[in-house]
């Protein structure tokens, strides 16, 4: 049995209808219960038998995220014999990033090429016949991954990457000439200017990570609920945002039925909107018509962009006021439709649900959430997207006429803004895979600790450890050692002997 | 030829290296010869005249807490003592001390006389007697053969050794005994892989020649603080001389480069690789061109003696190129140069061909240690010796052998180290190669080390009792903190008048995690415990605050220990995996390794060739 337990996606990439992340390790059943929850209220994750299933959500940072399966499997009687757990969400390539993280977030490793497999014969679940095809599988899995990380680490994230890891290097190459040098005259390396340094690498770190939440939203695209009363607008939105007539509009109330959607492409960083323009919100009695709301609904909970459009030549009433309470925190944009009749909606009712940071609830973007990267007061990049935003909560709320194409610029602005993917460099450095965004956190959580050490008084021996691990961490990506590095640096650099 | 002798273990070489290897194999009942060349150069520091320092004060210790010598010899003829590191944190303090290199020899030959069970006899070891692949003795240069079961190869410098000064060189060992060259010949033929490494040493010179007012004077630390080396140790220590620094200069340096041509370094003459960290000052000048000086220590050879070493100043310029060199210094302007400086090649093997039992593996039962293992200095020396001397006694009285692993300590590190990556220049330990310098400090060498030389044999009643009592003492006093409360006020009378004062008391166990707050403030509220000696509260202090960093680095060993722990077959054929990549099957068929952790650390052997390995392993135990 292994030490670690290891999630990852048992399915084929790319959208499918569903998709099944494994969890595997001797905490499968504790992490997958910080990830899943049942439906019923009397069934526990960590009580369910082997061989049973359970429905309930995901949940990500406290967010319920999408319906969930959860088949368990116990110890020996499993793939790789040791505790399972498989979730099975829907398919779409968001989803499944968001529970990969999520699972990462409770504790599980991603697992290298193979490893379920290997582990399944380590464990004797599979026999020798297969373990051969299983050894040619990992070697081939590790040339190809070796070729697919190299060619992920060229280019600007290699810059980035090798920037770092020579700025860790070198000071820990004086770090250890300072330490196993103590009688040369290696200059000393003050507890300040070794802060500096490791606040310099942990902010360029926290700003990859928090880039990786906008990068993803960048590659993938966002999916996009267009939601509101009927006949606020929201069709004509939609051929706004697509350029063209994708939508019927009338203006008779309830004539979108059921959800049509649409890809677009918007502003300077081509951010991908997988918009959904849905059924107008409203007490019906139309069989049809319920069932699109219902399903309006269902994507309004799902999107991870909310477009709430509201008539602003008519007094707001409780539909309105519903849909805004239903966009309090989430990453939603209120849009004051019909800009060019009379002013008659008063802002300020839904103007409390629409404050605050609207960027924290993207997919993908943990750094945002979980790294505290302001509180280091270390985040380079948190402080631009700060300024950036100088009126976020105007920012959150916009006026405009979708009739008129002029506006649609005005609109792509503003989404991008509430994205984060305005100041996004799409020639940048960015993380690609779930196992670089890993190794970053990990690297950044190891600098932190340094920087910790440094805080509480503790000698440069502890934070050396620290920035050590942190430079490993960094080299997995590269497949170095890192203390061979820092030895050759000593060398290199410093004059010292006996 | 005529048979002299049956032994169980045949060490050759009084080194370093030799005297534990010698030591260890009697203490374990083997009964033993150590041969050396000279009986007058036992325990001979060829170089510098001092034991410890960065990373090797800590294999002192390792050595110390599994039974060997140097600790206690250290403690016994020490002229200076100086904490290295003190402000770098517990992890890297290191003890280092100037020693009288006369006495330590002194106290050292005496210490192997009076090792019941061991024979020493000064002669010259010319050959192996090898049936097979396994060693059966050893023949010397008066035509002797002595059998053996096992023998470990100690040989320093001597092996092959050539001195060079200038354009002179000529065959020799240090300080003036001869090579030992006619041994090369019968390793080569019993199939070790040998290669040549060089090293080097400054000149010795007189004191009265040094105008010591013109140098900064380097005292000892204060009586009060010094530490013995030894577990063993009791008593006050005393500081005897001080040492002094001076320093190069342009000037210097200039000499040095008109007449870098006569330097068989650069000169082309000299094909041994020597060890980069520890330049010449030739090196120095041209490596690192920038620096307007370089630093030289001046130290006491011994009591006895006017010689004092310059450590920094190694070289192998000819002697007139030396004398302008040394003279062109503040202070060493009327100079006069005793023994001079040089650089000397000698033969020694590649690490790789060894087990981490230090047991060759072209050669059952012959180990080798020290400088023929591709090592410099003499406590790496020491601490492989009493590894090799301890397998070697072990082999031969039929019982398992030691291995210790990387996280164990330095020790182990450091063979891992030689036997899995190899070396390319002589190494030398430093913290910096352990991953685990966090849990191997200095101050638990004891915790970490003696249960096992108990284990094997090496640890005597004596020690272990002694042991054994400082253990319930940290215990009990660990125990007696964790129940005890001091209130804040009590707390913030001791701090010093600058310190911010605590809000809060609590139990005296828990307040010793805060920055800031030392054992000595404690104690002076509660009382020190019964028992608990400067050491030990060091100790405690260090463990208690750095819990959550050194908890950190045990979940880290346990990781690994796993795959450690995973055994492969010392025949095990990477033939026919056809998974692995042909740069990992060539390295892991010539470096055998004996554990699945030790294959992912060989170079050369990528995480997915270990997956590989890890299968084809579970398959091959699957057939048997």
């Amino acid at each position: 049995m292994q030490d670690t337990t290891i999630c990852a996606l048992a399915t084929p990439p790319g959208p499918g209808g569903i998709a099944v992340v494994r969890i595997s390790g001797p905490e499968a059943f504790e992490m997958a219960a910080r990830v899943f929850c049942p439906a019923s209220p009397g069934r526990t994750l960590q009580g369910a038998k082997g061989y049973t299933a359970l429905f309930g959500h995901f949940y990500r940072a406290g967010q319920r995220c999408d319906e969930t399966v959860a088949l368990c499997f116990r110890a020996p009687k499993s793939y790789t014999g040791e505790d399972v757990v498989e979730l099975s969400c829907h398919g779409g390539p968001a989803v499944v990033e968001q529970l990969l993280a999520a699972c990462r977030e409770a504790g599980a490793a991603p697992a290298g090429p193979g490893e379920f497999t290997r582990r399944a014969f380590l464990n004797g679940r599979i026999g020798l016949t297969q373990a051969e095809a299983v050894m040619g599988l990992i070697s081939a899995a590790g040339r190809q991954g070796a070729a697919l990380s190299a060619a992920a680490l060229d280019g600007a994230l290699a810059r980035e990457i090798d920037g770092l890891k020579t700025k860790l290097t070198s000071l820990l190459g004086h770090l250890d000439a300072w330490v196993d040098f103590p009688e040369e005259d290696v200059p000393a390396l003050a507890p300040g200017a070794f802060c500096a340094a490791v606040s310099e690498a942990a902010a360029v770190l926290a700003g990859l990570l928090r880039q990786y939440g906008a990068g993803a939203v960048l590659r993938r695209g966002v999916d996009t609920a267009i939601v509101g009363r009927p006949n606020v607008g929201k069709s004509t939105l939609l051929n706004l945002l697509a350029g063209f007539e994708r939508a019927i509009v009338t203006p008779l109330p309830g004539t979108t039925r059921d959800v049509v959607e649409q890809a677009v492409s918007l502003g300077g960083s081509g951010i991908r909107l997988n918009l959904a323009d849905t059924a107008g919100l409203r007490e019906t009695g139309d069989l049809i018509e319920a069932e699109g709301i219902r399903r309006g609904r269902a994507k309004l909970e799902q999107a991870g962009l909310v477009l709430a459009v509201f008539d602003a030549s008519r007094p707001a009433d409780a539909e309105d006021l519903a849909l805004a309470k239903a966009c309090e925190g989430r990453c939603a944009l209120a849009l004051l439709n019909k800009s060019d009749l009379p002013a008659r909606f008063d802002e300020g009712v839904i103007a409390p649900y629409f404050a605050g940071p609207g960027g924290a609830a993207l997919p993908g973007d943990t750094a945002g959430q979980n790294n505290m990267d302001g509180r280091d007061g270390t985040a380079a990049g948190g402080g631009a997207r700060r300024d950036g935003e100088e009126k976020p909560e105007a920012g959150r709320i916009l006026h405009l006429c979708a009739n008129d194409p002029a506006h649609r610029a005005r609109l792509a602005a503003a989404i991008e803004k509430l994205l984060g993917t305005a100041a996004v460099d799409v020639g940048a450095a960015a993380l690609v895979s779930e196992r670089q965004h890993a190794a970053a956190l990990a690297a950044k959580g190891h600098l932190d600790a340094a920087l910790a050490a440094c805080r509480e008084g503790y000698g440069l021996d502890a934070a050396g450890v620290c920035l050590e691990d942190a430079l490993a961490a960094l080299c997995e990506l590269s497949g170095e050692s890192a203390s061979e590095a820092a030895i050759e640096e000593v060398f290199s650099q410093f004059c010292v002997g006996k | 030829m005529n048979h002299l002798g049956e032994y169980d273990v045949i060490v050759v070489g009084a080194g370093h290296a030799g005297i534990e290897a010698a030591h260890a194999a009697a203490v374990l009942g083997a009964r033993t010869a150590l041969f050396t060349m000279s009986l007058d150069a036992i325990g001979n520091m060829p170089c510098n005249p001092s034991i410890g320092g960065t990373a090797k004060g800590h294999l002192v210790r390792e050595v110390d807490a599994l039974g060997g010598l140097m600790g206690i010899a250290a403690d016994a003829t020490f002229l200076q003592s100086r904490m290295l590191n003190r402000g770098k944190g517990p992890a890297v303090h290191s003890l280092r001390v100037q020693t009288d290199r006369k006495r330590y020899h002194m106290y050292m030959k005496q210490a192997l006389e009076k090792t019941p069970g061991l024979a020493i006899h000064q002669a010259e070891v010319t050959a192996l007697e090898i049936e097979g692949s396994a060693v059966r003795g050893v023949f010397t240069r008066l035509n002797g053969h002595y059998s053996a079961k096992c023998v470990v190869l100690a040989t320093g410098t001597n092996l092959g050794g050539k001195i060079f000064v200038g354009d002179a060189s000529y065959q020799s060992g240090p300080d003036g005994q001869h090579a030992a060259c006619a041994l090369t010949e019968s390793l080569r033929a019993a199939g070790l892989p040998l290669r040549r490494f060089k090293t080097g040493t400054p000149a010795r010179v007189h004191r009265r020649s040094i105008d010591f007012s013109r140098l900064v004077c380097q005292p000892g630390d204060p009586e009060e603080e010094l530490q013995p080396f030894s577990f063993l140790t009791d008593g006050p220590l005393h500081n005897r001389v001080n040492c002094y620094i001076a320093y190069t200069n342009p000037a210097t340096h200039d000499i040095i480069r008109q007449n870098l041509h006569r330097s068989p370094l650069y000169g082309g003459m000299i094909e041994g690789v020597g060890p980069r960290y520890c330049p010449s000052i030739e090196d120095k000048v041209v490596r690192f061109a920038e620096k307007d000086r370089h630093q030289i220590f001046v130290e006491p050879c011994g009591e006895d003696t006017e010689e004092m070493y310059l450590q920094g100043m190694s070289s192998s310029l000819p002697e007139d190129v030396q004398n302008a060199m040394y003279h062109s210094i503040e202070g060493f302007e009327r100079l006069e140069i005793m023994r001079p400086a040089y650089a000397i090649e000698y033969d020694c093997i590649d690490p790789t061909a060894l087990y981490a039992t230090l047991e060759c593996k072209a050669a059952a039962g012959l180990y080798g240690a020290g400088q023929f293992n591709g090592t410099s200095g003499y406590e790496e020396a020491a601490a492989q010796g009493l590894l090799a001397g301890l397998n070697a006694a072990r082999r031969a009285l039929g019982k398992p052998q030691l291995v210790l692993a990387r996280h164990t300590s330095y020790l182990g590190t450091l063979v891992d180290d030689l036997v899995t990556k190899g070396v390319l220049d002589p190494y030398r330990m430093m913290t910096s190669r352990s991953e685990y310098r966090l849990a191997l400090r200095q101050d638990n060498a004891d915790e970490r080390l003696t249960p096992i030389g108990r284990e094997y044999g090496l640890v005597d009643d004596a020690r272990w009792a002694r042991y054994e009592a400082g253990q319930a003492a940290k215990q009990a006093e660990l125990a007696r903190l964790a129940g005890v409360y001091v209130s804040a006020e009590a707390l913030n009378a001791q701090l010093p008048p600058d310190a911010a004062p605590f809000a809060s008391g609590g139990k005296a166990l828990e307040l010793l995690r805060r920055p800031g707050v030392s054992y000595g403030m404690l104690a002076a509220v509660v009382g020190r415990g019964e028992g608990v000696s400067p050491r030990l509260a060091a100790k405690i202090e260090t463990e208690v605050r750095y819990a959550g960093y050194i908890a950190r680095q045990e979940r880290a060993i346990r990781e690994v220990a796993r795959q450690e722990e995973t055994p492969i077959p010392e025949d095990f054929d990477y033939a026919p995996i056809a998974g692995l990549r042909l740069e990992a099957r060539e390295k892991l068929a010539r470096i055998r390794p004996r554990s699945l952790g030790q294959a992912g650390r060989i170079p050369g052997v990528s995480p997915s060739d270990a997956a590989v390995l890890a299968v084809a392993l579970k398959a091959a135990r699957g057939k048997i």
